[in-house]
C-alpha cells in the first residue's frame, strides 16, 4: 500500500471586539470591530483564500481526482464570508463540487465548550455540521476541535455526535517514541479513529519557510517531497492554518509556487499517494490506541491549553463566560446567543496569554491588543454588558 | 509686595498638579495685593497672564552673566550632567511624563555662554540638566530683575536650585515650597539621593519653608531635620471658577464606588481592592471602577482576577480631560486610600461633583475635609464598612454629598494665600 499524504487546512477568522469601554456598560451592546474585521477578512480573502482556493482547483483538477485535501471553516470565518467576501464562499463550494475536498465539523465558533460545557458543545458542533451542509452541500463525517484539543473525555464525545474520525496533535508528551505517522484509536473510544499531525513537517511549511535563518531555506518542493517519503509510517498529516498560505508566509516567500509544484511532482513521483481523513480513516489499519488524561492542543511549544487558560486573567474570563451557560439555557433570545457564541471565540482568551518567551511572539503577532492586560480588560468590559442583558432577560422570562 | 517666583509648569500645558497650584497661589497672591514674577522653563506664551508676568527661562541669554553668578556657578559643581539620570516629581507625574515623551520624542540641547538654553520644561530623562540650567538661567533673571522684587519663592525640589542661585546673588529672603517630598515617591530604599540633597540645600537655605499639609510639615522637619520655627503649612486650595457641570448618562443602574489616579504603590490601590472583595461579598448592587494608569496596574488587574471579582471591577486606562469630570459625574462613592499623601486634590474634585468620599489619614487632604470619611490605608475592614454604609444609606449619602460640596467650595486659594502672604512678611 501507498503511504499517504493528508493535508488539512484550518480556516478561521475571529470576531474581533471594539474598544468597549467601562463607559459603554449598559449603554451600548455592539460589542465587535466591524471595521477591522471586515478590513482584515478582505486582505487575507485577496492575499490567501481566492488566490489559493484558485490554485487549489486547478491543482485537482489538472490532477484527475489524485490531488485531495480537508477543510474546516469555523462559523465565525462563515459568517465574515457571507458579511465581506461572498465570493470566498463560492470558491470554497467550487472546491466542495469536485468531490475530491473534505469538509471537517468543528465548534460553530471557534470554542473551549469541548472544556466547559457538553451541552454547548454539543450544540455547537450541530450548529456547524448544519452551516456547512447548507452552505456548501456536504455533510461532514470527521471532527477536528478548536486548536486540535483533545482528550479522552472529548473523544468519547465526539463519538457519540456521530463521528468515526477526529484529528489532533501528535503532542511528543503523549506521542513518546510513538510515530504520528500512524493511525490510531481512542483509548476511550475504541471506534473513534485518531489522525495525528505531524508537528516537524506541517511547521516546515506554516513557520519555518520564509526563514532565511533556517538551515533548510530555501525550501522547494523537491527537497519537501524527499522528505515525505523518508518517513517511515502509513500517513503523513500536515495540518496547519490555511493562512499559511500568502497571509503569514508571503507570496514573495515563494509559497505559492510551492503549493503549486508539490501536487503534480508528488503524484508524478508516484511512491505517495494524497488522501483525506475520512478516506485514511477507512483504508489504513490502525496501529495503537492512545489515551489523553489531560486535553492537548497543537498551541506552543507545550501543546497544551496554556495559551487560552494558562493565567488568572483566562481563568477568570473563562469561568466568568461559562458561568452564564445555564442562565442563558432558559432564556429564548437569538441575539443574546449569537454573542454568547462569539465571546466564546478561543481567540479572546488568546489575547490574554502572558507567555512573553518562546511563544510570546507568535501571540503579539495575531493580537489587536498592546498587552494581555488590556485584552482582559477590554473583553471584561464587553462581558459585563452581557451579563447585564442576560439577567434583565432572566427576570423578562 | 513683589515677589519673583520660580515654577516649573503653569497652565494650560501641564503635566501634573503643580502647575495648577502654581496659577492658584498667584491668581490669590494678586487678589491679596502681591504681585508676581512667574518664572518657567519653557513657557509657550498662551498662559494666563492676567495675575502674573510670566518670565520664560529659554528666553534669557546667559551672555550677560555677571562674575558674582559665574562664581556661583562655580560654587555649585556638585550640579554635573548624568543625562542616565530620571529623577522626577513624583511617580504620576513621572508617568505621564514618560507618555508624553514617548510620543514626543526625546531632544537634548547643549548650552554655551552667550547662548539661550531651550528647556524642555518637562520631565525627561534629561531633568537633572534642566534643572541645574535652570539655576543658571534662574540666577541671571534674578540679577536682571533684582530692584523688581522683594522676595524669591520656589516651588518644588526641581526650582530650588534657582531659587538658591538668586537668593545668593541678589541678597533677598527665599521662601520655598514643599509640594512633595522624595519620602512621597517611593520607598526609602529607592529614594534617589541626588534629589534628596537638592531638597535639603533648598529647605536649610530658605528662610521660611511653606509645606502643603501639617503631614508634609512632619515629614520636612523629622526627615529633613528643618528648623520647625521655620516651616508653616498652608494648606492648597482648589479652584473650580469656570467648571461647568457635566451631565452624564449613566449605563449601569449599580452604585459606582471610584478610585481616580495613577496606579502606584503610594496611592494604596490594593488597599481599594480588597476593600471591593469585602464589599462584593455583602452587596451585589455596586461595581468599583479604577481609573488611570501606573506601575502597579498589572498587578492590580491579576488582583481582581484572582479574588473572581472583574464582573464587578472595571479599569477604565488612563483618563484624560473630560474624561476625568464624566468618570466623577458617573460615580457615587469616591475613595483615596493613599498610603502617603503631601495634599491630594483629588478628593476635592469628587466632592465637588456632589461625589461623598473616603479617604486615608494619610494625606494632608485629610486636614482640611472635615465631611469626608476618614480611615487608615491599611485598615481595609473600615474601608470597605464606609463604601457599604455610603451605597446602601441614603442619608449618609446625602448628607455626606450635600456638607462636602458646600465645604470644597469654601477652600478658596484667596484664603490660603492671605496666610502665604502673612509668611512672606514674616521673611522680609
Amino acid at each position: 500500500m501507498k503511504k499517504s499524504v493528508c493535508l488539512y487546512f484550518q480556516v478561521h477568522q475571529p470576531t474581533r471586539l471594539r474598544q468597549y469601554r467601562f463607559f459603554d456598560i449598559g449603554k451600548d451592546s455592539h460589542y465587535y470591530d466591524d471595521f477591522s474585521n471586515r478590513t482584515i477578512l478582505k486582505r487575507v480573502a485577496q492575499k490567501c483564500y481566492l488566490p489559493m482556493n484558485q490554485l487549489l482547483l486547478e491543482a485537482i483538477k489538472k490532477s484527475k481526482g489524485k490531488f485531495k485535501l480537508a477543510f474546516s471553516i469555523s462559523g465565525s470565518a462563515f459568517e465574515q464570508f457571507d458579511r465581506y467576501a461572498p465570493e470566498v464562499l463560492d470558491s470554497f463550494r467550487a472546491l466542495a463540487e469536485t468531490g475530491k475536498v473534505e469538509f471537517l465539523c468543528e465548534t460553530y465558533y471557534h470554542s473551549l465548550a469541548s472544556l466547559a460545557s457538553p451541552a454547548e458543545f454539543a450544540h455547537q458542533v450541530e450548529k456547524h455540521r448544519n452551516t456547512v451542509r447548507e452552505a456548501l452541500g456536504v455533510e461532514p463525517v470527521a471532527f477536528r476541535n478548536t486548536e486540535l484539543i483533545y482528550s479522552d473525555a472529548i473523544a468519547r464525545q465526539v463519538y457519540e455526535l456521530g463521528f468515526k474520525t477526529m484529528l489532533t496533535e501528535g503532542a511528543r508528551h503523549i506521542m513518546g517514541w510513538k510515530s504520528p505517522d500512524y493511525v490510531y484509536t481512542a483509548e476511550s473510544q475504541p471506534k473513534l479513529k485518531l489522525l495525528l499531525r505531524n508537528y516537524r513537517l506541517s511547521d516546515d511549511l506554516a513557520f519555518r519557510f520564509q526563514d532565511s535563518g533556517w538551515s533548510e531555506w530555501p525550501l522547494t518542493a523537491e527537497k519537501f517531497l524527499g522528505w515525505l517519503k523518508e518517513s517511515e509510517g502509513d500517513i503523513i498529516n500536515l495540518f496547519m492554518d490555511y493562512e499559511t498560505f500568502g497571509e503569514h508566509q508571503g507570496v514573495e516567500s515563494g509559497i505559492f509556487d510551492f503549493m503549486r509544484a508539490l501536487p503534480a511532482m508528488l503524484i508524478s513521483d508516484g511512491s505517495l499517494e494524497f488522501t483525506t481523513p475520512s478516506q485514511a480513516a477507512r483504508g489504513i489499519k490502525p496501529v495503537a490506541s492512545l489515551g489523553v488524561h489531560d486535553p492537548i492542543s497543537w498551541a506552543d511549544e507545550e501543546r497544551d491549553l496554556s495559551a487560552w487558560l494558562g493565567n488568572e486573567l483566562q481563568q477568570e474570563a473563562y469561568s466568568k463566560l461559562y458561568g452564564l451557560t445555564e442562565k442563558l439555557g432558559i432564556i429564548d433570545d437569538p441575539q443574546l446567543w449569537s454573542d454568547f457564541g462569539h465571546l466564546q471565540e478561543s481567540d479572546h482568551l488568546y489575547y490574554m496569554c502572558t507567555k512573553f518567551f518562546s511563544d510570546g511572539e507568535i501571540h503579539k503577532r495575531f493580537s489587536p491588543y498592546d498587552t494581555p492586560y488590556e485584552a482582559f480588560i477590554n473583553y471584561m468590559n464587553v462581558l459585563s454588558d452581557f451579563i447585564i442583558r442576560t439577567n434583565y432577560a432572566e427576570q423578562q422570562n | 509686595m513683589k515677589v519673583l517666583m520660580f515654577g516649573w509648569e503653569f497652565p494650560p500645558h501641564i503635566a501634573g498638579g503643580l502647575g495648577t497650584a502654581c496659577e492658584g497661589i498667584v491668581n490669590g497672591l494678586a487678589h491679596n495685593g502681591v504681585e508676581t514674577l512667574f518664572v518657567m522653563p519653557k513657557a509657550s506664551g498662551d498662559e494666563d497672564q492676567s495675575c502674573t508676568t510670566i518670565i520664560n527661562a529659554s528666553d534669557i541669554e546667559v551672555r550677560d552673566v555677571s562674575s558674582t553668578v559665574e562664581e556661583f556657578i562655580n560654587r555649585v559643581k556638585f550640579l554635573y550632567v548624568d543625562s542616565n539620570l530620571v529623577p522626577y516629581v513624583d511617580p504620576d507625574e513621572y508617568f505621564t511624563a514618560i507618555e508624553r515623551l514617548k510620543a514626543e520624542g526625546l531632544s537634548r540641547t547643549e548650552i554655551g555662554f552667550g547662548q539661550k538654553f531651550s528647556f524642555s520644561g518637562k520631565y525627561g530623562a534629561n531633568l537633572m540638566e534642566e534643572v541645574s540650567r535652570y539655576a543658571q538661567v534662574g540666577g541671571t533673571i534674578a540679577m536682571q530683575y533684582k530692584d523688581s522684587f522683594d522676595l524669591i519663592h520656589a516651588h518644588d525640589w526641581l526650582t530650588y536650585l534657582a531659587g538658591i542661585a538668586a537668593k545668593e546673588l541678589t541678597g533677598k529672603p527665599l521662601v520655598v515650597h514643599v509640594h512633595a517630598t522624595s519620602y512621597d515617591r517611593g520607598d526609602e530604599k529607592h529614594i534617589d539621593s541626588r534629589v534628596l540633597d537638592i531638597e535639603k540645600r533648598g529647605m536649610l537655605a530658605a528662610d521660611k519653608v511653606v509645606t502643603v499639609s501639617d503631614l508634609t510639615r512632619n515629614i520636612v522637619i523629622n526627615k529633613y531635620g528643618i528648623d520647625p520655627a521655620k516651616v508653616v503649612t498652608v494648606h492648597n486650595a482648589v479652584d473650580f471658577s469656570g467648571r461647568e457641570d457635566i451631565s452624564i448618562e449613566r449605563g449601569v443602574k449599580d452604585k459606582v464606588v471610584t478610585f481616580l489616579g495613577r496606579i502606584t504603590f503610594q496611592k494604596g490601590p490594593e488597599y481599594f481592592i480588597e476593600a471591593a472583595a469585602k464589599v462584593l461579598k455583602r452587596t451585589s448592587n455596586v461595581r468599583f471602577v479604577m481609573a488611570g494608569s501606573g506601575d502597579m496596574m498589572n498587578r492590580c488587574i491579576r488582583q481582581v482576577a484572582r479574588l473572581g471579582i472583574s464582573d464587578r471591577f472595571h479599569f477604565t486606562g488612563f483618563l484624560r480631560g473630560r474624561q476625568v469630570q464624566e468618570m466623577f459625574a458617573l460615580s457615587d462613592v469616591y475613595i483615596m486610600p493613599s498610603v502617603s499623601e503631601p495634599f491630594g486634590i483629588s478628593p476635592l474634585e469628587a466632592m465637588r461633583t456632589g461625589v461623598p468620599s473616603i479617604i486615608s489619614h494619610q494625606s494632608g487632604a485629610a486636614e482640611v475635609l472635615k465631611y469626608a470619611l476618614k480611615v487608615d490605608f491599611w485598615d481595609v475592614d473600615a474601608l470597605a464598612d464606609d463604601i457599604y454604609a455610603l451605597v446602601t444609606y441614603p442619608a449618609l449619602t446625602a448628607f455626606a454629598s450635600k456638607q462636602g460640596y458646600d465645604e470644597v467650595n469654601r477652600l478658596k486659594w484667596n484664603g490660603a494665600t492671605a496666610k502665604l502672604k502673612k509668611v512672606y512678611e514674616s521673611a522680609l
